[in-house]
C-alpha cells in the first residue's frame, strides 16, 4: 500500500530508509540520500505544535511528529498552544487534497 | 568571467485586465523595442519567457509574433522567482558564449496557476499562500515582540512608493488605519498585508560587453548572482521567522560581486506579504535578527526610497513571472539615474531579492553602474 492509498483509508504512513536510518519526508518511494527503496510504517499520531494561527473559527497549525517531520493541519478541539501536544484523530484525502485533523492533548 | 550588461527594458501597467498571456508578453516586448535604441530583431539570438502560465511554447510564439528567429528559445518556471531565474539563465548563456543578445520576457495573468503549489501536500488543506504567510507573521511577531501596527508600516510605505510608479497596480496610497482596518484574512494577516496577483508583463534585454554599446550609453552590469533552494515544501523550513535560502543566496552573490551590505544603495525586496520585507532585511544581513522592521520604519519616516522604490509587490502588484524582471528593471533605472521621482540619490550599487514558495528558494542579484 502506498502513502496515498493508506491516507485514503485514514492511515498515516511515513517512508523510512533502512540503510540511512532516516525518515524520508515528504513521503517518497526512494530515499533522498542513498536513493534506495524506502519502507513504510505507521507514523506516531502524537505531535507538537510548532506554530499556529486562525482563520475565522478554524485553527490551523504546523505540527511536528516523531521529532522529525512537519505538516499542516486543523486543530478541531479549541485553542492550541505553541509547543503543546496534539493528536491526529482523522486524516485522509478530499478533493485531491490531504487533510489532517488534530485535537489538543490535555 | 565575461561581463553581462542590462541594456534595455519595457513593461506593461500591472492591472486586472483579462488578456491572453501571449498578448501580455507581446506588449511588454513591444515597449522594450520602442524604448531601446538601434535594436532590430536580427540582433537577438535568444528569447526566454518567464511565466507560470499553462500555455505552451511561449518563447517560440513570442519570437514569431515579434519577428525574431532565435538560436535559443524556451520558457522558465520557478513560481514567484521565475523572473530572476530567467535572468540568471540569460546571464549563463552570454557568459558561456552561447549567446550575445538575450531577450527575456516575463508575464502572468491575474488568475495564474502559480499562486498555489498543488504538489505541496504537507500543507494539507491550507495550500493558499495566506496560510504560510500567517505562520511566518505569527512566528516573527512573537519571537521579536513586533505588533500588527509595526508590520503595517511596510504596506503604508510601499503603497506610498507605488504612487510614483506608473506601471504599478496601486496608484493610491494607504494609511495605517486603512491597513489595520482592512479585511482580516486570518488572525495574523489582513488584506493590505498581501500583494495582489495581477496581469502584467516585463521584458529586459541582456548583452555581452561586446554588444552593449550598440543599444545604450549607460549599461548596467550584473556583478553578483546567488541562488539557493533549501526545499520545495513549506513545512521543511526549519524556522518560520527567518529565510535561510535568502541568507545563503546573499552570501554567494556578495562573494561573486565582492560587495557587502554596506555597499548597497538601493534594493528591491520580495514583499509578497508585509512580514516578508523585515524578515528578508534580517536574512540578507542589512539588520540584526528582528530589527528589519526598525529599518522599514526609519525608511518610511525619513521618506527614503531606498527599500522597494517601485512600491514592492505590495504596491506594484505581483504578476509572478514578471515580478523578478520588474524588480531588476527598477534597480537598472535607479543605477542609470533615470528613476524620476523614485530616484535614490547617486545610486551606484543595487540589490534584488526574489523568492518563491515561502522562501524555500531565493535569488539575489547585485547590479552596478
Amino acid at each position: 500500500m502506498n502513502f496515498e492509498e493508506a491516507l485514503n483509508k485514514g492511515i498515516f504512513l511515513i517512508s523510512e530508509c533502512n540503510y540511512c536510518k532516516i525518515i524520508v519526508w515528504p513521503p517518497s518511494e526512494f530515499c533522498n540520500q542513498c536513493l534506495n527503496e524506502n519502507s513504510w510504517r505507521e507514523c506516531s499520531r502524537i505531535g507538537t505544535i510548532i506554530e499556529f494561527s486562525k482563520k475565522e473559527k478554524i485553527y490551523f497549525c504546523v505540527a511536528k511528529f516523531e521529532n522529525s517531520i512537519q505538516l499542516m493541519g486543523e486543530v478541531i478541539s479549541g485553542a492550541p498552544r505553541k509547543n503543546g501536544d496534539v493528536e491526529i484523530v482523522e486524516c485522509g484525502i478530499t478533493n485531491n487534497r490531504y487533510f489532517f485533523k488534530m485535537i489538543v492533548m490535555s | 568571467m565575461p561581463k553581462v550588461a542590462i541594456v534595455g527594458y519595457g513593461q506593461t501597467k500591472f492591472s486586472n485586465e483579462d488578456l491572453k498571456i501571449e498578448s501580455v508578453l507581446l506588449r511588454a516586448t513591444k515597449n522594450l523595442f520602442d524604448s531601446t535604441s538601434n535594436l532590430t530583431q536580427k540582433d537577438i539570438d535568444s528569447v526566454l519567457v518567464s511565466t507560470n502560465n499553462n500555455s505552451k511554447y511561449l518563447s517560440a510564439i513570442l519570437s514569431e509574433m515579434t519577428g525574431i528567429q532565435p538560436k535559443i528559445a524556451h520558457s522558465i518556471e520557478s513560481l514567484c522567482n521565475s523572473g530572476t531565474n530567467s535572468i540568471v539563465s540569460a546571464y549563463s548563456y552570454i557568459a558561456s558564449g552561447l549567446a550575445e543578445v538575450v531577450l527575456i520576457s516575463g508575464a502572468e495573468r491575474y488568475d495564474s496557476p502559480g499562486q498555489i503549489l498543488e504538489w505541496d501536500n504537507l500543507r494539507g488543506e491550507f495550500k493558499h499562500p495566506i496560510f504560510w504567510a500567517s505562520i511566518f507573521s505569527k512566528s516573527y511577531k512573537k519571537k521579536y515582540g513586533i505588533t500588527d501596527e509595526d508590520l503595517a508600516f511596510v504596506s503604508v510605505k510601499n503603497h506610498k512608493h507605488s504612487k510614483s510608479n506608473p506601471f504599478a497596480f496601486s496608484q493610491k496610497g494607504v494609511s495605517m488605519e486603512d491597513v489595520l482596518n482592512s479585511k482580516k484574512l486570518t488572525d495574523d494577516l489582513r488584506l493590505l498585508d498581501c500583494s495582489r496577483p495581477c496581469t502584467g508583463g516585463s521584458s529586459i534585454l541582456l548583452t555581452s560587453e561586446k554588444f552593449c554599446k550598440k543599444f545604450t550609453d549607460s549599461p548596467i552590469w550584473i556583478t553578483g548572482i546567488g541562488q539557493k533552494t533549501t526545499s520545495a515544501s513549506f513545512t521543511k523550513n526549519q524556522t518560520f521567522d527567518h529565510m535561510e535560502s535568502t541568507k545563503q543566496a546573499t552570501k554567494s552573490a556578495f562573494q561573486m560581486s565582492k560587495k557587502s551590505q554596506k555597499d548597497i544603495d538601493v534594493m528591491e525586496i520580495h514583499d509578497a506579504f508585509s512580514v516578508c520585507e523585515p524578515m528578508a532585511l534580517d536574512s540578507i544581513g542589512f539588520t540584526k535578527p528582528g530589527e528589519g522592521i526598525k529599518l522599514v520604519k526609519e525608511s518610511y519616516l525619513t521618506e527614503s526610497p531606498k527599500i522597494n522604490p517601485r512600491g514592492g509587490l505590495l504596491g506594484a502588484g505581483h504578476p509572478l513571472g514578471a515580478t523578478g524582471i520588474s524588480q531588476t528593471i527598477e534597480i537598472t533605472q535607479q543605477l542609470q539615474l533615470k528613476a524620476g521621482k523614485r530616484q535614490v540619490d547617486k545610486a551606484k550599487v543595487g540589490l534584488i531579492h526574489n523568492m518563491a514558495a515561502a522562501a524555500t528558494s531565493s535569488t539575489i542579484l547585485v547590479l552596478e553602474n
